[in-house]
């Protein structure tokens, strides 16, 4: 059973729908008592970095997520903003991250990029992976996965980067460190790839 | 390697597929959502759902229909169709889909481009504009389904557009739907010299050779109805989608 974190600033039907699809049992919580239950997380995100923490602290979910994951250890995956957020700050804004990976979040460094390539990054694109995980089981550097997204994790500890990928520069677009996984990429609407992803998350 | 998304654009009239020429003669093809799931084996890029009779009908989007179709789409998801409101856009959003089409509405309110990129972010924010051009070559942007003018100059409207807060444009030629005679490569390029955000080509595509030749021209995305949906001469119905092969070669490794 995988727990959707519901804090307003998710599009949790489609992660709903993709679980469903590969036969993965989930729900959707909204509340300290529900998360206390979960033994495995998604924090999903879409939207202002800052709008995301808000509403985090607004649900008031983030004393017991603090508990979860990083005194129980149970799996979390953050998806696009969600795995933003599990940084230190970002640029988009000035909200205090989750602070589990020591990462600030950076804004697409438009100088890098030549004029063809536009901001979002809104486009498929190849992982390069970075080090062994089960979260990548049976996938591979040629696999491709869905981007929209404006800024990108910059982790401080390169051991945290679990891939990279390539849009006029190097950027990291997954990160690992313990129990806790963020895909900058949207799994939940990257075909067979997103679904080999999102099963190998539900057998850590 | 580069990619650019490839998008099949479905056209909905009464819960039932149909293709236009030009945007008339809509001619049925099946259902969307044995479509979308063939579309799901061919692991396209992106799918783009228009409900072509909402605006006329003057009717809300189908949301049943739409959640239906959602639950089977598991590549990003545009719909456009009737959407006049902030709440519809939240309501669609929360049926699964990443994307709102919008077009007729902007004739009368563009306001909402901006208040909608405001709340879900612009990337999920696609501005529609169906382009004519007449006997002198004179274009001009139409709303619902080719039928009501813009009267601002078409190339003014666009950059309103973007100013209002769209993310994306989608731009659709009328008289080059349905008829596979290539996309409008000058009036791409033109608009793409207008504008910063993405811009996505529809309307005339043949082949895979002409994605390539449409980004010369300054496309971000390139979009299909016919190409997708019909095959060979006699444009029997058969869903189909290059092969990721097919793309690297002819179109990204060029890229």
């Amino acid at each position: 059973m995988i727990s959707i974190i519901n804090y307003n600033a998710g599009n949790i039907k489609s992660i709903q729908n993709m679980l469903k699809r590969i036969g993965v049992k989930s729900t959707i919580c909204s509340t300290a008592e529900e998360i206390e239950q979960a033994d495995k997380l998604i924090l999903p995100g879409v939207g202002h970095y800052d709008h995301g923490m808000k509403n985090l602290h607004q649900s008031g979910l983030i004393e017991i997520l603090n508990k979860k994951v990083l005194k129980d250890k149970i799996p979390l995956l953050g998806i696009c903003l969600g795995a933003q957020l599990l940084g230190n700050k970002s640029e988009e804004g000035i909200e205090k991250g989750l602070g589990w990976i020591d990462m600030e979040v950076v804004k697409f460094d438009k100088k890098k990029l030549s004029s063809n390539l536009k901001i979002p990054h809104m486009s498929w694109n190849e992982i390069k992976i970075n080090k062994y995980s089960a979260l990548l089981e049976g996938l591979d550097d040629e696999n491709r996965f869905y981007f929209v997204h404006s800024f990108h994790m910059q982790p401080n500890d390169k051991t945290d980067i679990l891939t990279t990928t390539n849009y006029g520069y190097d950027f990291t677009s997954a990160v690992e460190k313990d129990n806790i996984y963020g895909v900058q990429f949207h799994p939940e609407k990257s075909h067979k790839f997103g679904m080999q992803l999102l099963t190998n998350f539900s057998n850590i | 390697m580069r990619r650019i998304r490839v998008i099949p654009v479905l056209t909905l009239q009464n819960e039932k597929l149909v293709k236009t020429i030009r945007f008339k003669n809509p001619t049925y093809i099946g259902d969307p959502i044995n479509a979308v799931k063939i579309f799901n084996e061919k692991e396209v890029d992106e799918i783009v759902i228009l409900d072509i009779t909402a605006t006329k009908e003057k009717r809300q989007p189908n949301y049943k229909k739409i959640e239906e179709i959602a639950e089977e789409t598991f590549m990003p998801f545009a719909y456009g169709g009737g959407i006049t409101t902030l709440n519809q856009i939240e309501h669609l959003f929360k049926l699964g889909i990443e994307k709102v089409v919008i077009n007729s509405a902007l004739a009368t309110q563009l306001n909402l481009l901006r208040e909608a990129s405001n709340i879900f972010g612009s990337q999920s924010i696609v501005a529609s504009v169906d382009v004519k051009k007449n006997w002198l070559g004179k274009l001009t942007a139409y709303t619902n389904s080719g039928s009501d003018k813009i009267n601002l100059p078409l190339f003014e409207y666009v950059k309103k557009l973007e100013e209002n807060g769209a993310g994306e444009l989608f731009i659709n030629s009328i008289d080059l739907d349905g008829t596979y005679l290539g996309y409008d490569n000058a009036l791409i390029k033109n608009i793409s010299e207008l504008v910063d955000i993405p811009i996505i080509a529809c309307g005339g595509a043949s082949k895979v050779a002409d994605f390539y030749e449409v980004m010369q021209y300054g496309a971000s995305a390139v979009a299909a109805g016919s190409l997708f949906v019909y095959q060979g001469a006699q444009k029997g119905i058969l869903i189909n989608y290059p092969t990721q092969e097919k793309l690297a070669t002819e179109v990204y490794s060029k890229l």
